[in-house]
């Protein structure tokens, strides 16, 4: 059961009714933009509850169980209390700053998905520099903690800005070089061909030995620290900047920080999948579900990391990075590169 | 911003009193260099309650319900406090059992709060789980005071010459229960902070404290013995028979985070000896003294006879009168000592109680704890003193 076939069905019809060429290909995009869309809104609400019923099962609890089957609406519900709230500006902001962060959040997590192949041939640009761009946009994300930092005239949300900055440049360096080894590997950026180079499940970059599983193991820390999580959730570190850059935020610009993370969350998960994990290849079950089914497992190893470790302090969070997970990147990636001009050396 | 003597631009930071970390309304006042602390001065009074106060103008017996809500973590330990004081000024011995099951459950007292502070301590550090699991072991507790008293939090059962009733009778199966359970749970949390590797970062040589330098600043309690000091008002100066039970006094090396750390968890271990202990040689007997007029008679003989009821109704109006003088108790509470000094004008009131607070001699230190230090181990720190700002305003 191909989606694939569905949206090759759909877009016969359109450009069979006799419209300009042009205008079938922009109505697809469009199209393709709501679907994604949708896609990652119904994936962020299901995502917040996965996340409450996880750490509330770690810590012996039962999290929502009133509204719906296990509380499964509670999100939905959660989502239109915070539409309905009062969208506070205080009177000390900088307001176009203040204004525009939770926006271009919003904005840098759903750009990344336009190159993520979400199965056979569903994929909406494969892009040729596929990797590079989902790296390029993905990097927004700081730029809007640092307006929401800024903007906010706050001086916790002012550190937690500052802080979260510094930690996603650090772990930006350690990511890149991790994902190079995969890409030299793969001898493409594009999105795509990387699925396609892992299509044995021993071919799957996490098994190639020994370059693949330290690569995993970097990009997973180094996304984590991407996404704010614990053990590096500084940033909005509630214990010691009570909530960090979002502390001033309410009702529906919250409800973007919010809605963002959780994008972000799936955004690390599906890059590692697709990267590591041999994307949406799998035997019996459609592609689209093999690509959820390891989205999903990804997101809940981060989601564990989050409900057991204790958080970083910022000059061990940077120490980490920079002598422990950049130099060890390098080498790793020099050993990839190793591996592919030895041809023998590979299976 | 503001300039420094030395010509940094700094930033002050008002950490509380609405902060989630600094355990209540403390308010600590940081000037910051970036993330570093350059000055740091506690701000206390969020809380006060005017209990030492307010004891002077209540009858002795009406001053134990509010000792209860100075650490509200503790009560049974500040109700052993004031009552040992009085029993002291007014000369009573206890019977046996009433010392037994006076250890008991201030033992099961310390093990409570001790639990409140490793699940808080490592909700700081970002460990959120490590809370509820705390907190879970802590309601067998509570379901203790419950029985024992009918309160879960504010419990009032000790009372001037003995107990407030006798213990109920499956009293046994649950503190057993606890034995049981605790030490296997223990273990767990051992597991899941002992050698994380991140939580070892978060707390080695954190906040350091030399024992010098903690006998010198008056601390008490886990932090003074996590800096190698020993020191327990236990085995110090025993009260409350004490010296009957045998336990250890756990001493930490470095004096940082970690040490004290280490040294709680082993006071849990030790307390549940001491409740074992205090379980199987728990005498029968009376559970409370006989001294007419100054211990209410028992309900039965209230209803009957004639002069338990004229004691009853003297002693609930009137209260006692203890000699003129002044005495001073001090207990091993899980924060440190707590002291207690009564001073008695031979009315039926208290002319002056002046109640010596572990936490509030302890956090006086928090400023020399953090200074030049990241705003990370400020909260590290608070939560490594184990404050009540309930006992810290009183």
């Amino acid at each position: 059961m191909e989606l694939t076939n569905i949206f090759k069905f759909l877009y016969e019809k359109l450009a069979a009714s006799g419209l300009p060429q042009t205008l079938v290909d922009l109505i697809a995009l469009i199209a393709a933009a709501f679907i994604v869309f949708g896609f990652l809104a119904v994936m962020a609400l299901f995502l917040v509850w996965w996340e409450r019923k996880v750490s509330a099962h770690i810590q012996q609890r039962f999290g929502p169980m009133r509204t719906g089957w296990h509380g499964w609406i509670q999100t939905v519900v959660d989502m239109i209390k915070l539409l309905q709230k009062e969208d506070i500006t205080p009177a000390a902001v900088d307001r176009p700053v203040f204004y525009w962060a939770p926006i271009v959040a919003l904005t840098a997590a759903f750009a990344a998905y336009v190159v993520i192949p979400f199965g056979k041939g569903l994929i909406v640009a494969d892009l040729n520099i596929g990797i590079l761009f989902i790296v390029g946009i993905t990097t927004f994300t700081i730029i809007s903690l640092l307006m929401a930092g800024w903007g906010s005239n706050n001086k916790y949300a002012l550190l937690g800005g500052m802080r979260s900055a510094a930690q996603v440049v650090s772990y930006e360096v350690p990511m890149v070089v991790a994902i190079l080894s995969i890409v030299v590997f793969a001898g493409s950026m594009s999105m795509g061909d990387i699925v396609n180079s892992q299509s044995k499940i021993y071919e799957w970059y996490i098994f190639r030995l020994p370059f693949g599983p330290i690569a995993f193991i970097i990009y997973l820390i180094a996304g984590t620290a991407e996404t704010n999580r614990t053990p590096f959730d500084l940033p909005e570190a509630e214990q010691e900047l009570v909530a960090g850059f979002n502390i001033e935020y309410s009702g529906m610009k919250f409800a973007m920080f919010f809605f963002a993370e959780f994008v972000n969350l799936f955004t690390i998960s599906a890059i590692a999948a697709t990267l590591f994990l041999g994307g949406w290849q799998g035997p019996f079950l459609p592609s689209w579900i093999w690509f959820l089914i390891k989205s999903l497992g990804m997101v809940f190893v981060l989601m564990w990391f989050r409900w057991t470790f204790p958080r970083l302090r910022v000059d061990q969070l940077m120490e980490f990075s920079w002598k422990f997970l950049l130099p060890l990147a390098f080498v790793n990636l020099i050993i990839a590169g190793l591996m592919k001009y030895s041809k023998w050396f590979n299976w | 911003m503001n300039e420094t003597a030395t010509g940094k631009r700094t930033m002050i930071l008002n950490m509380g009193p609405q902060h989630p970390a600094t355990h209540g309304v403390l308010r600590v006042q940081l000037e910051l260099d970036g993330e570093t602390v350059v000055k740091a001065t506690p701000v206390i009074g969020y809380l006060h309650t005017g209990i030492e106060k307010n004891a002077e103008a209540k009858l002795y017996y009406k001053v134990i319900p509010m000792t209860d809500r100075m650490d509200y973590l503790a009560p049974m330990s500040n109700n052993l406090g004031f009552c040992l004081a009085l029993e002291k000024l007014l000369g009573l011995e206890m019977p046996p059992k009433v010392i037994y099951a006076r250890v008991l459950l201030t033992e099961l007292t310390r093990i409570a709060s001790h639990l409140v502070w490793v699940g808080t301590h490592a909700l700081d550090l970002g460990a959120m789980s490590m809370l509820l699991y705390a907190f879970r072991e802590r309601e067998l507790i509570i379901d203790i005071y419950e029985a024992v008293s009918g309160q879960r939090m504010m419990s009032t059962y000790f009372r001037i010459g003995g107990l407030a009733y006798d213990l109920p009778e499956d009293f046994d199966k649950k503190v057993k229960n606890i034995l049981k359970v605790i030490p296997e749970r223990l273990k767990d949390y051992e597991r899941l902070l002992n050698d994380n590797k991140i939580f070892r970062g978060r707390t080695i040589g954190v906040a350091k404290i030399s024992g010098d330098d903690a006998v010198n600043c008056g601390l008490t309690g886990p932090i003074l013995r996590g800096s190698g000091v020993n020191y327990d008002v236990r085995k110090a100066n025993p009260y409350c028979g004490y010296d009957q039970f045998d336990f250890n006094v756990p001493l930490g090396k470095n004096g940082d985070v970690y040490d004290r750390y280490l040294v709680r968890m082993e006071e849990i271990k030790q307390s549940l000896r001491i409740v074992q202990q205090a379980l199987e040689g728990m005498p029968e007997g009376p559970y409370q003294v006989h001294a007419p007029g100054i211990v209410l008679p028992p309900k039965e003989d209230v209803l009957s006879k004639m002069e338990s009821l004229i004691f009853h109704f003297k002693l609930i109006t009137q209260g006692f009168t203890p000699p003129r003088g002044a005495v001073y108790q001090a207990i091993e509470s899980p924060k440190g000592e707590l002291g207690y000094y009564i001073s008695s004008d031979g009315t039926n009131k208290p002319h002056r109680m002046r109640v010596r607070p572990p936490c509030f001699v302890n956090l006086s230190v928090l400023p020399k704890l953090i200074e030049g230090g990241l705003v990370a181990d400020v909260i590290a720190a608070i939560g490594s003193i184990d404050i009540v700002l309930g006992e810290v305003d009183r």
